[in-house]
C-alpha cells in the first residue's frame, strides 16, 4: 500500500495507522460478540448466561470503534505517525525481542538474556567486546542466583543449566 | 478514637522484631522496616529508570512476594510505589525527562531551576512537597477510610456495580483523551477480563476452541507489556539522549530551602486538596499534578514567572501528585475500586493473597489494613530521608546508557511475565501487549482505563449479574433505592461532565460577552 499524502515520504500517515488500528479493534470486538453469543447471551436457570456480560462489552466496543473510525476519517491527512528513521529504531528493538522470546523455550531464559543484552550493547550502543561480555553474562548470572537459589522460583532453563544439574 | 488504637496496633505490627532468614542468614530484626527500606530504594530506582514505572515495577515483583506474609508483601509493594513517586521528580528536575507521567508538570519549573544551578533547591522542594502531600493523604485515609468502609457495608450487588459505574464514568468524563477512545480502551479491558472460565458458572467462554485461552488473560501480563515493553519502544523512537545537570545537595541547601517553604502554605493546602480529590475519584496522580500546576500558575502573584524556574511551580504539582498517589489507596481499601493503575496492581496482589479488598477487609483483616496504613506513615518518612541523602547516587544510575538499561529491563519484564503463572504463553502475550501499548499510546488511547477494567472486570460483572438475578432481570434494580440511585446519578453527571461544564460556561459566558 503506497501512501497518497505528501507526507508519505517521511513516514506513514497518522490517519492511516489510526484507521487500521481502529479496524483491528472492530475485528476483536466482533470476535468477542461472536464468542459471547456462542456461550449464550440469554437468561438461563442461573440468571444471565456466561456470554451476557461480554456480549454487552463487545457490542459497546463495536459502537465506540465506529465513532472512532468516523472521527479518524476527519483527521488531518498531513500528520505523520512517526518518521521512517524512528520506526526503524522501534523495529531494531522489536525484532531482537521477538527472537529473544522465541529462543526462551529452547535455550532457557538466562542464556537468551545473555544474547539479548550482548546484542543491544554491541549493535545499539557500540560497546567493545570485553565490556559487553562481562555485563551480558554477569546480569543474567546474578538474576539466576536471585531466582533459582534465594527465592526458589524456577524459570525456563535450557541445556546449559542442565549440564550443571539444574 | 478507635482509629488511633488501631493505628497504634498497626505501628506495632510494622515495627515488630522477627526472626527471619535474609539471603540465607538468620537474623533478628524489624523485618517490616527492613522490607520498607528495600522497597523504597527499589521504587526510587524504578521511578528513575525509563521504561520501568510504578505499575509494572510492582507487577514484575508481585510474584516474588507470593511466599511472604501478606502484610510484609503489601508493605514491600506499596513502598515500591511510594519510592517510584519520589523517583519521578529526580529525572524531571535533573534531566528534563519525566521518569513517570505524573512528574511531567514538575519539569516545567524544576528543570529551569536546575539550569540556573538551583537543582538542590528544586529537589529539596520537590521531595518535601511530596512528603507533605503524601502525609496529608495518609491522615485523610486514617480518618476517612474506616467511615467509608462502614458505610459501604450496607452496599448490595446493585450498589457495588453503581460504584464501579461511577469510577469508570468519571474516567470517560474527566480524561483529557477523546471520550470514545477512553470508552474503547475500557471496553477492551472488560472484554479481555471475560476470556476463559466464567467464575460465576464455571463454564468456558470466548476460548474459540483453544486450550491456551482457558485460563484467560492475566492483568499483570497486560501491565508488564503495556507499561514496560510499550514504554521502551516509545523511548527508542524518541532516541533518548541523557544530558543531565549536576545535583549538589547538602544539609545547608536543604535547610535553606526548608526556611522558604512555609510561606507557600496556601499552595500546599490547595494542592493537597486537589490531589486527594483526584486520587479518590480514579483520575489519578497525573491529571492532579497538571491541575494543581495550572491553578497555582493562575492564582500565584508570581504566575507570570512560571516556567522560568519558580519554586512554587515545583511545589504545586509534586504535592498534588503524591497526595493523589496515596489517596488512590482509600477507595481501593474501603471499596475495592483502585484509584490508579498501580493501586490496581496492588489490589490484584490482595486478591492473590485471598484478601478481599472492600469494607469487610476492615473487619476481618484489621491487622493487615492498619499495618499497611502505619507503613504509609513510616514509609513516607523513610522515603524522604533516603531520597534526600541518595540523590547523587541515583543520578549516576541515569548515566548508565540506554543500551544496557533497555535489555536488562526487557529481561526483567520477561522474567516477571513468566513467573505470574509459569506460562510461556504469557511471555508471548506480554510482547503482544507491548506492541499494543505502543500503538495505543501513539494514537491517544489511554492505558489506565484498560488496565483498571481488566482488574475489575470479574468483580464488576459479578455485581452486575448478581444484581440482575436479584431483580429477575429488571434494570430498574440500579435505581431501586435512594442510595443506588444517587451513586448512579453521580456516575451519569461524571460521564457527561464535559458536556455539562461546556453548557454551564456557555450560560455564564453569553451574558458576559453581550454586556
Amino acid at each position: 500500500m503506497s501512501g497518497d499524502g505528501n507526507a508519505a515520504d517521511q513516514g506513514p500517515a497518522h490517519r492511516y495507522i489510526e484507521l487500521v488500528f481502529a479496524g483491528l479493534m472492530g475485528l476483536f470486538a466482533i470476535a468477542v460478540v461472536y464468542g459471547a453469543w456462542r456461550a449464550g447471551i440469554g437468561w438461563g436457570f442461573e440468571g444471565p448466561k456466561a456470554g451476557f456480560f461480554p456480549f454487552i462489552m463487545g457490542a459497546g466496543l463495536i459502537g465506540a470503534t465506529a465513532v472512532n473510525i468516523w472521527h479518524g476519517l476527519q483527521g488531518s491527512k498531513s500528520k505523520i505517525f512517526a518518521d521512517w528513521d524512528q520506526l526503524k529504531q522501534v523495529g531494531a528493538v522489536t525484532l531482537p525481542i521477538v527472537v529473544y522470546i522465541a529462543l526462551i523455550p529452547y535455550i532457557g531464559i538466562y542464556v537468551a538474556s545473555v544474547l539479548l543484552i550482548g546484542y543491544f550493547m554491541m549493535k545499539i550502543s557500540d560497546y567493545g567486546p570485553v565490556r559487553t561480555l562481562i555485563i551480558s553474562i554477569a546480569v543474567p548470572f546474578i538474576t539466576f542466583l536471585v531466582f533459582e537459589r534465594w527465592f526458589l522460583v524456577a524459570l525456563p532453563k535450557g541445556p546449559l543449566e542442565a549440564m550443571f544439574g539444574y | 478514637m478507635a482509629e488511633f488504637v488501631n493505628l497504634f496496633h498497626g505501628f506495632a505490627t510494622v515495627l515488630a522484631f522477627q526472626d527471619v532468614n535474609v539471603f540465607g542468614m538468620q537474623m533478628y530484626l524489624p523485618f517490616n522496616v527492613f522490607i520498607m527500606v528495600v522497597g523504597i530504594v527499589l521504587g526510587v530506582i524504578i521511578g528513575v529508570l525509563p521504561g520501568l514505572g510504578g505499575a509494572n515495577g510492582v507487577a514484575i515483583l508481585l510474584p516474588l512476594t507470593f511466599s511472604m506474609q501478606p502484610t510484609s508483601a503489601i508493605i514491600l509493594l506499596s513502598c515500591i510505589y511510594w519510592g517510584a513517586l519520589f523517583g519521578g521528580a529526580i529525572t524531571s528536575i535533573l534531566f528534563n525527562i519525566p521518569g513517570e507521567p505524573w512528574s511531567v508538570a514538575t519539569t516545567f519549573d524544576g528543570y529551569p531551576m536546575a539550569q540556573q544551578g538551583r537543582a538542590g533547591e528544586a529537589l529539596t522542594a520537590a521531595f518535601t512537597s511530596s512528603f507533605i502531600g503524601a502525609f496529608f493523604a495518609v491522615v485523610m485515609i486514617t480518618l476517612l477510610a474506616p467511615l467509608v468502609a462502614a458505610f459501604a457495608l450496607r452496599f448490595g450487588a446493585a450498589e457495588k456495580f453503581a460504584v464501579y459505574f461511577l469510577a469508570f464514568a468519571s474516567f470517560i468524563g474527566l480524561s483529557k483523551e477523546p471520550p470514545f477512545k477512553t470508552l474503547a480502551a475500557m471496553l477492551i479491558g472488560f472484554a479481555l477480563a471475560t476470556f476463559g472460565t466464567d467464575h460465576m458458572t464455571g463454564s468456558l467462554r470466548l476460548t474459540f476452541g483453544s486450550e491456551l485461552l482457558i485460563p484467560g488473560f492475566d492483568f499483570l501480563i497486560a501491565v508488564i507489556g503495556l507499561f514496560g515493553i510499550g514504554e521502551i519502544l516509545l523511548t527508542m523512537e524518541e532516541g533518548l539522549k541523557f544530558k543531565g545537570k549536576e545535583a549538589k545537595i547538602n544539609l545547608r541547601i536543604v535547610l535553606d530551602t526548608w526556611k522558604k517553604l512555609p510561606q507557600y502554605w496556601w499552595t500546599y493546602l490547595r494542592s493537597c486538596i486537589i490531589g486527594c480529590w483526584m486520587g479518590i475519584t480514579p483520575a489519578g496522580a497525573t491529571p492532579a499534578s497538571f491541575m494543581s500546576y495550572g491553578i497555582a500558575k493562575r492564582v500565584s502573584k508570581n504566575g507570570k514567572n512560571f516556567g522560568n524556574g519558580e519554586i512554587e511551580g515545583v511545589i504545586a504539582p509534586e504535592t498534588a501528585a503524591h497526595a493523589a498517589g496515596k489517596a488512590a489507596l482509600l477507595p481501593m481499601l474501603a471499596l475495592g475500586v483502585p484509584g490508579s493503575p498501580t493501586a490496581a496492581v496492588l489490589l490484584g496482589g490482595l486478591l492473590i493473597w485471598n484478601l478481599q479488598p472492600g469494607p469487610m477487609l476492615f473487619i476481618e483483616n484489621k491487622e493487615f489494613v492498619w499495618g499497611l496504613i502505619a507503613s504509609m506513615y513510616l514509609g513516607n518518612v523513610v522515603g524522604l530521608i533516603i531520597v534526600l541523602t541518595c540523590v547523587p547516587m541515583l543520578a549516576a544510575i541515569l548515566r548508565i546508557p540506554f543500551g544496557i538499561i533497555a535489555p536488562v529491563i526487557l529481561m526483567f519484564c520477561a522474567v516477571g511475565a513468566y513467573t505470574v503463572r509459569n506460562s510461556f504463553f504469557d511471555v508471548v502475550m506480554m510482547l503482544v501487549f507491548g506492541i499494543l501499548g505502543y500503538v495505543l499510546k501513539k494514537t491517544n488511547y489511554p492505558l489506565a482505563p484498560l488496565v483498571l477494567a481488566m482488574v475489575l472486570g470479574d468483580r464488576a460483572e459479578e455485581a452486575f449479574r448478581q444484581a440482575l438475578v436479584g431483580s429477575s432481570g429488571s434494570m430498574g434494580v440500579f435505581f431501586s433505592n435512594a442510595l443506588v440511585s444517587s451513586i448512579m446519578a453521580l456516575g451519569f453527571i461524571a460521564l457527561f461532565w464535559s458536556v455539562i461544564s461546556a453548557a454551564i460556561s456557555r450560560i455564564r459566558g453569553v451574558p458576559a460577552t453581550a454586556s
